[in-house]
C-alpha cells in the first residue's frame, strides 16, 4: 500500500494526456450541435432525360427522406413517386469539433517530439561540449560499461543517501531514461536480436 | 520459495529512507527479491502462490474493520476498473489514429482550404457543388498543383502532383524512422509475435512501456500515411497492451505479480483488436485463439467487458461519421448459391498459396536484414521502400488511395448510385426497379479497365508487402493481406458475374440464376478472398470467421467464410506448420513453447544436462558452502539457479534457488548483518549447523530456497516433460534417479530439442 501513493504520482503524467484525450470526449458532446455537422445526403441517379444529382440538406433524420430534401423536385407528379424510389437517402452526422481538437492536438504532439529530437541529437552535445567538466557524475554513469549484475546497486544506494536535489534528480532521471533507450536500440537495431 | 510475507516487506530503499516521499520515483527502481531479469521467462507457479497468499491475507484482514472490508471489495473490483480504463483508453487512441490517418493519407494529394483539419471527404461534407459524377470535386479542397500553380489538367500538372506525392510519403516515413530510433526502438515492427510471448511468460522490459505506447501511436500515424503497404491492426493490439501495462501499475495487485498481470494484457489485446475491427467478440477470440497462452474463464469475460468499452468510446468519438467503427462495413444481405462454393474454395486455395508464398518470402527477406549489410542501415531501407512504393503507386489510382478506401469500394455491391469505374455496367435505361434489385448486367468499358488495373495492383500488392512488413517502423499486415484477397476475389466475382450473364444458358447457371435477376455478388467473393488470404497467413480460423461477419453484418455468409478460411488454412498447412507471427517467433529465437504435440520417443536422459562429456552439476550444499564459494560460482557460471543438495556425496535434493535471488541475498546480507565474511558458511536448513565458536557467524539463506522444485526421473518420456513444462510453465526441471540428483532441464533445454528433432537449428533459440 506505501508503494501505491508514489506510483500514483508518477501517473499524473499519464492522466493528464487521459484528461486531454477525454477533452476530445468532452468535446463531441457538450458542443451544441453544430448545424453544419448533419446532413442528409440523397443521391438520385439518372431518370430519363434527367442527369444524376446529388442533394444535401441540413435535417433531422425524421425528414431525411427524398421528399423534404430533394428541392426543387426535377420531376412532376407521378413521375416523382418513380424517381423518389430510386433516390438513396443517408443521415449523416459529425463532430467537426472532435476533428479539430484532435488533428491538433496530434500535431502538437507530434511538433513537440520532433523539437525534443532535434534537441537531443544536434543541440545537446554542443551544449554539453560548451558546458565540459560541469557534471562528472553524468560522464561517469555513460561510462559504468560492467556487465555485472547490479555492479552499481552500491553506487545507488550510497548515492540516493545524499541526493535531495530535485533538477539532479530529473537529470539522473533523463540519464537513465537514455541509457534503457541506448540498450533497447543495441539489441533492435545492432546487434538484432529483438524485433528482427 | 519466497518470503511468507513477500509482498508487504519494506525494501531496502523505503528501509533507508522512510516510506516514500514524492521524490522517489525519480531514482532507480532497487530490484526486489522476485522480480525478474530482463529477457528471463517467469515462474508461473511462484506468482500463483504469491496472488493466493495475498489473497488470503486481503480476506482474513477484511473481517477485522469496516475499512478493512471495504478495501477488500476495491481490491475484488480493481480488475474491473482496470478493463473500464484500457477500454477507454483504446478507444480513444484508436479514434485518434483513425482520425489522423485519415487526414494525413489526403494530406499527400492536397488541403483544405476553408479549414486545414479535414480531409478531403470532411472538406467537401457541407459543399453544394458536388456533381453526380464528379463526388469528390469541390472548391474548397485543391490538389498541390492547382494550389501552387493555379491549373487543374495538364501533364505538367500531373507531374506536379506526383512529385508532391512522393515527397510527402518519403517525408512522413523519415519522420516516423527518426522518431522509433531516438526514442523508442521497441515501437517498430507488428508486436504481435512479441506480446505472444510475453504473454507466455516472457520479459521484454519496456516493451510496453509509456514511451512506446507514445511513439508507437505517433509512427503509427505516419507510417500508414506514407501509403506503405502495412496496415494498423497488429500496432493497436500493442497499443492496447501498452494501456493494461498503464493501468496496471496503478494497483499493486497488479504490478507486483506477473502472473496476474498478463490476465490483464490478454484481455487488452482483446481490446485492440476490438477498436481495429470494431468487433468485439473477434477480438476476445482473436486474444484467445492467437495471443494468449493461458485463458482462464475469468479472462474470458473481463475481456469482453474490456473490448465492449474501447468499441464503445470508439464509436462515441465517431471517427467515420456515419456510426459505423470501421470504413467498410457493409450490409447487403443477397443470398449466395452452392454452386458458388466451388469458387470460394478456388479462393480459399489461392489464400493458402498466397499464405505461403508471403510467409516464405517475408522470413528469408528478414534473415538477410538480421545477417547481412541490409540490417546496417534501416533508415534508408524505411526510404527506399517508401520511394519505390509511392512511385509505383501514384499511376494505378486503386493503390493511390489509402488501403482501407479500397477493401472498401471491392467490398461494396454496385446499386445504380456508384460512381466508381468498378461499377461501370451498362445499364438498361428503361429500369425502374429499386436500388437494391439490380439484376446482372454486362460489363462497361470502364470495368475491363478496372480489371487491370487490379490485376497490377495485385501484383504490385503481392510483392511490396513482403519487404514491407518487418522494416523498423510499426507495420501491420491484416489490412495488405485483405487487400490482396479482396481484389483477387474481386475479379473472380466479376468474372463468374459475367460468365453467369453471358451464358446463362449453361447447365450450372440455369438451375441457380434467373436471367434479370441478381445472381453473382462480386462483393462478397471479396470478402471471401480477403478472409482467405488473412487465414492464410496468419492461420487463424474461428476468430477470422467471427471478425469478417461482424465486419459485415452478413450471419448468412459465414458458410462461405468458413469454407475459404479453411481451404486457405489446410493448403498453407501443408506447406508449412507456421503462421506468420510463429515464423517470426522462431526468426528471433523467443522461448515461446507451442501448443502442439511432441510425438518424439526421447526420455528426460537425452535431454538433460550435464551431457556425458560436460563438467558436473554446479550445486550448492545444504550446510557446507561458503560465501566465497557461492561468489566464485556465481562469477564463473552464467546459469540461472543451482540446485541444493544434503551433500556432495549423497546427492539428495533439497531444493533450487535462483541466481538473482541468491546475489541480492548475499549482498543484502554483507551490508547489513554484522560478521558476514567470506569465510561464513551459508545454510539453507532450518536450524544453523554445529560450528565452532571460533568460525565467523554463518548465514542463514532458507528463505530464499524453493523446497518444491519440480522433479521427474530420467526414464520419464519427453512427452510427459514437454506437457508439463507447457501446462504449469516451467523454467527448469530438475532429473533425479533414485533419489540422487542426476541433471537439471531448462526451458531452453526443451526447445532446443524440439527445433532439432524438427531439423531445425537448435542454435537458433537465443533466450532462456
Amino acid at each position: 500500500m506505501n508503494r501505491v501513493i508514489p506510483r500514483c504520482a508518477v501517473n499524473m503524467l499519464t492522466f493528464s494526456s487521459l484528461v486531454c484525450f477525454l477533452l476530445i470526449l468532452y468535446s463531441q458532446t457538450s458542443e451544441a450541435k453544430n448545424s453544419e455537422d448533419i446532413r442528409c445526403k440523397c443521391i438520385c441517379p439518372p431518370y430519363k432525360e434527367i442527369d444524376g444529382q446529388i442533394y444535401n440538406q441540413n435535417v433531422s433524420l425524421k425528414d431525411c427522406n427524398c421528399l423534404h430534401v430533394v428541392e426543387p423536385m426535377p420531376v412532376e407528379g407521378k413521375d416523382v413517386e418513380a424517381y423518389c424510389l430510386r433516390c438513396e437517402c443517408k443521415y449523416e452526422e459529425r463532430s467537426s469539433g472532435t476533428i479539430k481538437v484532435t488533428i491538433i492536438i496530434y500535431l502538437s504532439i507530434l511538433g513537440l517530439l520532433l523539437l525534443y529530437m532535434v534537441y537531443l541529437t544536434l543541440l545537446e552535445p554542443i551544449l554539453k561540449r560548451r558546458l565540459f567538466g560541469h557534471s562528472q557524475l553524468i560522464q561517469s554513469e555513460d561510462d559504468v560499461g560492467d556487465q555485472q549484475p547490479f555492479a552499481n546497486a552500491h553506487d545507488v544506494l550510497s548515492r540516493s543517501r545524499s541526493r535531495s536535489n530535485m533538477l539532479n534528480k530529473v537529470e539522473h532521471a533523463q540519464q537513465r531514461w537514455r541509457r534503457q533507450v541506448q540498450e533497447q536500440r543495441k539489441s533492435v537495431f545492432d546487434r538484432h536480436v529483438v524485433l528482427s | 520459495m519466497a518470503e511468507a510475507d513477500g509482498t508487504s516487506s519494506a525494501t531496502p530503499t523505503e528501509e533507508m529512507n522512510g516510506a516514500g516521499n514524492l521524490m522517489d520515483f525519480l531514482d532507480e527502481p532497487f530490484p526486489d527479491v522476485g522480480t525478474y531479469e530482463d529477457f528471463h521467462t517467469i515462474d508461473w507457479l511462484r506468482e500463483k502462490s504469491r496472488d493466493t497468499d495475498r489473497h488470503r491475507k486481503i480476506t482474513s484482514k477484511s473481517k477485522e474493520s469496516i475499512w478493512e472490508l471495504i478495501k477488500s471489495l476495491l481490491d475484488a473490483w480493481s480488475g474491473w476498473l482496470v478493463m473500464l480504463l484500457i477500454g477507454l483508453l483504446s478507444g480513444t487512441l484508436a479514434g485518434v489514429i483513425d482520425l489522423a490517418v485519415d487526414w494525413m493519407t489526403d494530406l499527400k494529394e492536397g488541403v483544405c482550404l476553408s479549414a486545414f483539419w479535414y480531409s478531403h471527404e470532411q472538406c467537401c461534407w457541407t459543399s453544394n457543388e458536388t456533381t453526380f459524377a464528379d463526388r469528390d470535386k469541390c472548391p474548397q479542397w485543391q490538389k498541390w498543383a492547382e494550389l501552387m500553380t493555379g491549373y487543374t489538367e495538364g501533364a505538367g500538372v500531373y507531374v506536379l502532383n506526383y512529385f508532391l506525392y512522393v515527397l510527402w510519403a518519403l517525408f512522413f516515413s523519415f519522420l516516423a524512422v527518426s522518431l522509433v530510433r531516438v526514442f523508442a526502438p521497441y515501437a517498430c515492427g507488428s508486436g504481435i509475435p512479441e506480446i505472444k510471448t510475453i504473454l507466455s511468460g516472457f520479459i521484454i522490459r519496456g516493451y510496453l512501456g509509456k514511451w512506446t505506447l507514445l511513439i508507437k501511436t505517433v509512427t503509427l500515424v505516419l507510417a500508414v500515411s506514407s501509403g506503405l503497404s502495412l496496415g494498423k491492426e497488429g500496432p493497436l493490439v500493442h497499443v492496447a497492451c501498452c494501456c493494461g501495462n498503464l493501468f496496471c501499475s496503478l494497483f499493486s495487485k497488479y504490478s507486483k505479480n506477473e502472473g496476474k498481470r498478463r490476465e490483464v494484457l490478454s484481455a487488452a489485446a482483446a481490446a485492440g483488436v476490438s477498436v481495429a475491427f470494431g468487433a468485439p467478440i473477434g477480438g476476445v477470440l482473436f486474444s484467445l485463439e492467437e495471443v494468449s497462452y493461458y485463458f482462464p474463464l475469468k479472462t474470458l469475460w473481463r475481456s469482453f467487458f474490456a473490448a465492449l468499452v474501447a468499441a464503445f468510446t470508439l464509436r462515441s468519438i465517431n471517427p467515420f461519421g456515419n456510426n459505423r467503427l470501421v470504413l467498410f462495413y457493409v450490409e447487403y444481405h443477397t443470398p449466395w448459391y452452392m454452386a458458388e462454393l466451388v469458387p470460394f474454395i478456388l479462393l480459399g486455395v489461392f489464400g493458402g498459396l498466397w499464405g505461403t508464398l508471403f510467409i516464405r518470402g517475408n522470413i528469408a527477406w528478414c534473415r538477410r536484414r538480421k545477417t547481412t549489410l541490409l540490417g546496417k542501415y534501416p533508415v534508408l531501407e524505411v526510404i527506399v521502400v517508401t520511394g519505390i512504393t509511392a512511385i509505383l503507386a501514384f499511376p494505378n489510382p486503386y493503390t493511390r488511395r489509402s488501403t482501407s478506401e479500397l477493401i472498401s469500394e471491392l467490398f461494396n455491391d454496385c446499386g445504380a448510385l456508384e460512381s466508381s469505374q468498378l461499377c461501370d455496367y451498362i445499364n438498361n435505361p428503361n429500369t425502374t426497379r429499386p436500388v437494391d434489385d439490380i439484376p446482372d448486367r454486362p460489363a462497361g468499358p470502364g470495368v475491363y479497365s478496372a480489371l487491370w488495373q487490379l490485376t497490377l495492383a495485385l501484383i504490385f500488392k503481392i510483392v511490396i508487402t513482403i519487404f514491407t512488413f518487418g522494416m523498423k517502423i510499426p507495420s501491420g499486415l491484416f489490412i495488405p493481406s485483405m487487400a490482396v484477397g479482396a481484389i483477387a476475389g474481386r475479379i473472380v466475382g466479376i468474372a463468374v458475374e459475367q460468365m453467369a450473364y453471358h451464358h446463362h444458358d449453361w447447365i450450372i447457371f440455369k438451375n441457380w440464376c434467373r436471367p434479370g435477376a441478381d445472381c453473382v455478388t462480386p462483393g462478397l467473393y471479396a470478402m471471401v478472398g480477403a478472409a482467405a488470404c488473412l487465414g492464410g497467413v496468419t492461420r487463424m480460423t474461428v476468430s477470422l470467421v467471427v471478425i469478417m461477419f461482424e465486419l459485415t453484418g452478413g450471419l448468412e455468409y459465414i458458410v462461405p467464410l468458413m469454407a475459404a478460411a479453411v481451404t486457405s488454412k489446410w493448403v498453407a498447412d501443408a506447406f508449412g506448420k507456421e503462421g506468420i507471427y510463429e515464423a517470426h517467433i522462431q526468426l528471433n529465437g523467443y522461448p515461446y513453447l507451442d501448443q502442439d504435440e511432441f510425438t518424439h520417443r526421447t526420455l528426460a536422459t537425452d535431454v538433460m544436462r550435464p551431457r556425458r562429456n560436460e563438467p558436473p552439476l554446479s550445486v550448492l550444499t545444504q550446510d557446507s558452502t561458503t560465501v566465497e564459494d557461492v561468489e566464485t560460482l556465481i562469477k564463473e557460471t552464467d546459469y540461472n539457479g543451482f540446485p541444493v543438495v544434503v551433500s556432495r556425496e549423497s546427492e539428495r535434493l533439497i531444493g533450487f534457488v535462483q541466481r538473482r535471488d541468491l546475489i541480492l541475498a548475499i549482498k543484502t546480507a554483507r551490508q547489513k548483518q554484522d560478521g558476514v565474511v567470506s569465510n561464513s558458511v551459508v545454510y539453507f536448513t532450518e536450524d544453523a549447523p554445529q560450528i565452532p565458536a571460533t568460525n565467523p557467524q554463518p548465514l542463514k539463506l532458507r528463505r530464499i530456497l524453493n523446497l518444491s522444485p519440480f522433479t521427474v526421473t530420467d526414464h520419464t518420456p519427453m512427452e510427459t516433460v514437454v506437457d508439463i513444462f507447457r501446462k504449469l510453465g516451467l523454467r527448469q526441471c530438475l532429473v533425479t534417479r533414485s533419489g540422487r540428483l542426476l541433471g537439471i532441464i531448462t526451458k531452453k533445454d526443451v526447445l532446443r530439442h524440439m527445433a532439432q528433432m524438427m531439423n531445425q537449428d537448435p542454435e537458433s533459440i537465443m533466450f532462456n
